[in-house]
């Protein structure tokens, strides 16, 4: 992991320049992008450094919490570069691990948390604070598992296709409506969307528990939903089918970042989205319907997390328990991903694939190599989380952070922090 | 001579990452003297005052005070060293009193708790006297107007002692009368000993009411010299650096057809209170019509109603034939009206996107720029390349940040989008608010030649001096209605007095 990169500069820029425009926009500019890069990599050092203090403090070793990173590493599958078809065995616990499969399973949240990201994103970028991922996702969930375990005589190709279209369409309706009343009645998405999660929560619960409507036919007294019919099951192309091997819906992921990424910097539609999101005044001064794209930009964020939903049943769940909605936690994990990747595809990408490697790993290596107490290592990852979004909030006491051996070698004691407004 | 100088500010240097501020400048004030500081936006006269104020620490340089180096930390020392300071936004809290406002965290307590109400109020009273502020003690600071909220402001400052009153742009928000009354009360603290310091870009009054001026350019000093001698010419020369032209040249408006038309206007704002009250007026090619009036008379909404941005309760608006009462802002647009709003910032701009971005705000989705939804990045950037170099957009190419260009520049860029879209009515709302002489000067000229070009033009300004110099014609807004019309010479005097209601309610 990088630690201290010496040279490059951030301090706060000031919304204003003056005396040399030419020099100071450019520079402005250059301070941008090293702020992007920098706001999470500080993020995620802060973030790793404050787990491993709990995990030292709680374990009462330094030792240890070094020693969790490196299960958790591990049990992500990332060693998979070092053994990219072997077994590995662990000598203290004499427990073997498979860094292929570790790795597939790690790719399989990744898909997952990108599009819950994307979803979140996609709403940030036109200024909206989409919190409802989770509901869209149990909506995209639902549907597609209905379609799934229906129309079982489909062929494939068509029966995944109806099957994701309809979850994607779900899950955007689903979000829409939070659009629709905020552009309407003005009712803030945050609690809106809060509000439509445990409206989703609820309808699964029934819809999938005893004597609910997609409740498994064959098992009647399971809380648990009908099993996707092969036909509409996504292919395996890493792994086995049938042990939860990594499926096409990576792809899908990957599609619908590049789809993330055209939709907003290549269409109208993203042209608005952003200007909305930037300054509705000045969007509805340009002749941009406000409303209109509050509501389009919402059920597209809902669409992502729909299609998150269908990926996931179709892919590796194919069904879905009543007692799954308690634990799933994938949709707020993507305010996360999103929030560490700045809402951009390439940094939802890679904050996907962060996350995805600590749920997996948190949960498997550590708990496999029992380092640490198993409770603790489930919740590592919430933990790091908790503090990516602490700390994304706080990217001004990130920089503050990252300037502070600057401050304390300058020379002269001048107040970098004083400076944020310049006067004109 | 030397003895009466009660300031000295020797060799100050500041500076901000990437500007340097302030280099080597130096300024004083004597005893008794209104001093003047002149300069353009980011000349720097504001660092040189948050600096005296205690707001900034200089990176080098020394301040005296009556002959006593100082240094100051908090503004709190400077007001303890006898330095008063009325900033352009004022700091008062509206639901208190004038009293209260005065007093405020210097409270005479009784008991030790418990503000004495008593003994602050004839106190304030008693100095309202002494300096003739005509200022009630026991009104809400809600209630008062511009101008006395102004007095309360330099009341908080005496009320702590200080005997150096520094005066931010005080006249940006005053109507004539106002500035006149403020200029009274002046030179009564002038001749109680005082000394004033007054920032400034306004180069008529520098004249008026300072003894000495200095002005500043690109944080130098570039002189210091008494009134006398001193003209608007030389001092805007120093100012920017070379001559400006600052009466406008303009041939008689050859009027053509009639493209705006406005009959019987009625909009509410916000809250729902009627503010502009059956307007009736018509523009024609080729001519500039100015909307005088005091902030907050009816103009925003005026403006807004007309571009399609707000609601209108009654009334028609046609543009060049095209009735638009109750049209979109889209539909506005593609009739051919232009807009340059008054809030550059909040409005004209998303300060986020790219120069280029922003140069597409208003036709981002037709051709050329997109075709079916799919936007085309390069042809838009080739487009803001033209425009950047026709209208001398400085600070930045096609994909530097807006936010990050001077005001002048962001208004030349709003003006750039607007007047290449080749509108046939163009609004023009405070086209010159916060901007340096250089700036003025280059979008006065631009209107007057989008004049000739046949548009017409509608000037909504709350700087009479810019609706006189530039307007055919001049409608007066009064409460949302029009109170006045006046072609050809007008005295100053005449429109401010219609500005504040007209012969109903003669000036305080």
């Amino acid at each position: 992991m990088t630690d201290q990169g010496p040279s490059l500069p951030t301090p706060p820029p000031p919304p204003q320049g003056s005396a040399e425009p030419g020099t100071f926009a450019s520079r402005l500019a250059v301070k941008q992008r090293a702020g992007g890069i920098i706001v999470p990599i500080v993020t995620l050092i802060l973030a790793f450094l404050v787990a491993g203090v709990v995990v030292a403090a709680t374990q009462h070793s330094v030792h240890t919490a070094l020693l969790a990173f490196r299960d958790i590493f591990n049990g992500a599958g990332l060693n998979w570069i070092f053994h990219p078809t072997t077994t590995v065995l662990d000598a203290k616990t004499n427990l073997t691990h498979i860094p292929s499969y570790n790795l597939s399973q790690t790719l399989l949240q990744t898909t997952t948390l990108i599009l819950t990201g994307l979803a979140v994103a996609f709403a940030f970028r036109a200024g909206l604070f989409n919190i409802g991922g989770q509901g869209q996702y149990f909506i995209g969930i639902i549907v597609a598992n209905w379609v799934g375990v229906s129309f079982a005589s489909m062929s494939a190709t068509p029966h995944i296709l109806l099957a994701i279209v309809a979850a994607t369409l779900a899950g955007a309706a689903w979000a829409g409506i939070a659009g629709v009343l905020k552009a309407t009645v003005g009712a803030h998405e945050v609690i809106s969307t809060i509000m439509l999660n445990y409206i989703a929560f609820y309808v699964g619960y029934w819809i999938f528990g005893d004597g609910g409507p997609l409740q498994n036919s064959t098992q009647p007294f399971t809380p648990i939903s009908g099993s996707v019919a092969p036909s509409a099951q996504l292919p395996v192309f890493w792994g086995t089918q049938g042990f939860q091997g990594l499926d096409i819906g990576i792809f899908i992921a990957l599609g619908a970042l590049v789809v993330f990424w055209v939709l907003l910097n290549r269409t109208t539609l993203g042209y608005e989205v952003r200007a909305v999101g930037f300054n509705p005044d000045a969007a509805a001064y340009g002749g941009i319907s406000v409303k209109k794209n509050i509501i389009r930009a919402m059920a597209i964020s809902g669409a992502f997390a729909g299609l998150a939903g269908a990926v996931d049943m179709l892919g590796y769940l194919h069904s879905f328990a009543q007692g799954d909605f308690a634990v799933s936690q994938v949709g707020f994990l993507g305010i996360a991903v999103a929030l560490l990747g700045r809402n951009t595809a390439l940094g939802t990408l890679l904050g996907a694939f962060l996350f995805g490697g600590l749920l997996f790993g948190t949960t498997h290596g550590l708990n496999a190599g029992s380092v640490i107490d198993p409770t603790l290592a489930g919740n590592l990852t919430f933990i790091i989380v908790g503090l990516v979004v602490l700390f994304v909030g706080a990217n001004v006491l990130v920089l503050w952070v990252w300037n502070a051996p600057r401050r304390l070698f300058r020379r002269r004691g001048k107040d970098a922090t004083k400076t944020a407004e310049l006067p004109a | 001579m030397a003895d009466d100088l009660v300031l000295e500010m020797r060799n100050i240097r500041k500076e901000f990452p990437g500007v340097v501020a302030n280099d080597a400048v130096s300024f004083e004030v004597r005893r008794g003297e209104v001093h003047a500081l002149l300069g353009e936006n980011g000349a720097g006269k504001s660092t040189l005052m948050n600096i005296l104020y205690g707001l900034y620490r200089p990176d080098a340089g020394e301040i005296r005070l009556n002959g006593k180096p100082v240094s100051f930390t908090s503004a709190r020392d400077a007001i303890q060293a006898g330095i008063g300071m009325v900033h352009q936004h004022f700091m008062l809290i509206p639901v208190m009193t004038v009293a209260e406002n005065i007093v405020l965290g210097t409270e005479p307590v009784r008991e030790g708790i418990f503000l004495d109400e008593r003994v602050a109020d004839s106190r304030v009273a008693d100095m309202a006297k002494t300096f003739r502020f005509e200022v009630d003690p026991d009104a809400r600071v809600e209630d008062i107007g511009v101008g006395q909220q102004q007095r309360v402001e330099i009341m908080k400052a005496l009320y702590r002692n200080a005997d150096i009153l520094i005066l931010d742009e005080p006249t940006a928000v005053l109507t004539p009368q106002e500035a006149t009354d403020l200029f009274e009360i002046l030179r009564t603290l002038q001749r109680e000993g005082l000394s004033i310091i007054f920032i400034s870009h306004k180069l008529n009054e520098v004249l008026e009411i300072a003894d000495r001026i200095t002005v500043l350019r690109r944080g130098k000093t570039i002189e210091t010299i008494p009134r006398e001698g001193a003209t608007e010419e030389s001092l805007a020369r120093a100012m920017v650096g070379r001559d400006v032209l600052l009466r406008v040249d303009k041939q008689p408006a050859q009027a053509g057809d009639v493209l705006l038309t406005v009959r019987d206007l009625h909009v509410r704002d916000d809250r729902l209170i009627e503010k502009v009250r059956g307007v009736s007026f018509e523009v024609r090619a080729g001519e500039i019509v100015g909307i005088a009036g005091v902030d907050g008379n009816g103009q925003t909404e005026l403006i807004d109603a007309l571009t399609g941005l707000r609601r209108i309760e009654s009334g028609t608006v046609t543009i060049a034939g095209r009735e638009l009462s109750h049209a979109s802002a889209r539909a506005a647009l593609d009739a051919g009206m232009g807009h340059i709003p008054e809030d550059r910032q909040r409005r004209g701009l998303v300060l986020e996107f790219s120069i280029a971005e922003n140069l597409a705000l208003h036709d981002y989705a037709k051709p050329p720029d997109a075709r079916l939804g799919w936007t085309f990045p390069k042809r838009v950037v080739q487009r803001a390349k033209g425009l950047i170099r026709e209208f001398d957009i400085r600070g930045g190419g096609p994909f530097t940040r807006a936010g990050g260009l001077s005001g002048g520049n962001q208004q030349k860029l709003v003006a750039a989008r607007e007047i290449s879209r080749d509108p046939r009515v163009l609004i023009a709302a405070q086209p010159t608010r916060g901007l340096d002489v250089g700036a003025i000067e280059y979008l006065h000229r631009r209107l007057i030649a989008e004049r000739d070009e046949g548009r017409a033009i509608l000037l909504v300004s709350l700087e009479l001096e810019e609706i006189l110099s530039l307007s055919d014609r001049i409608l007066v807004l009064y409460e949302g209605e029009i109170v006045g019309e006046h072609t050809g010479d007008v005295s100053e005097e005449e429109i401010g007095l219609e500005m504040l209601g007209g012969g109903e309610e003669e000036a305080a």
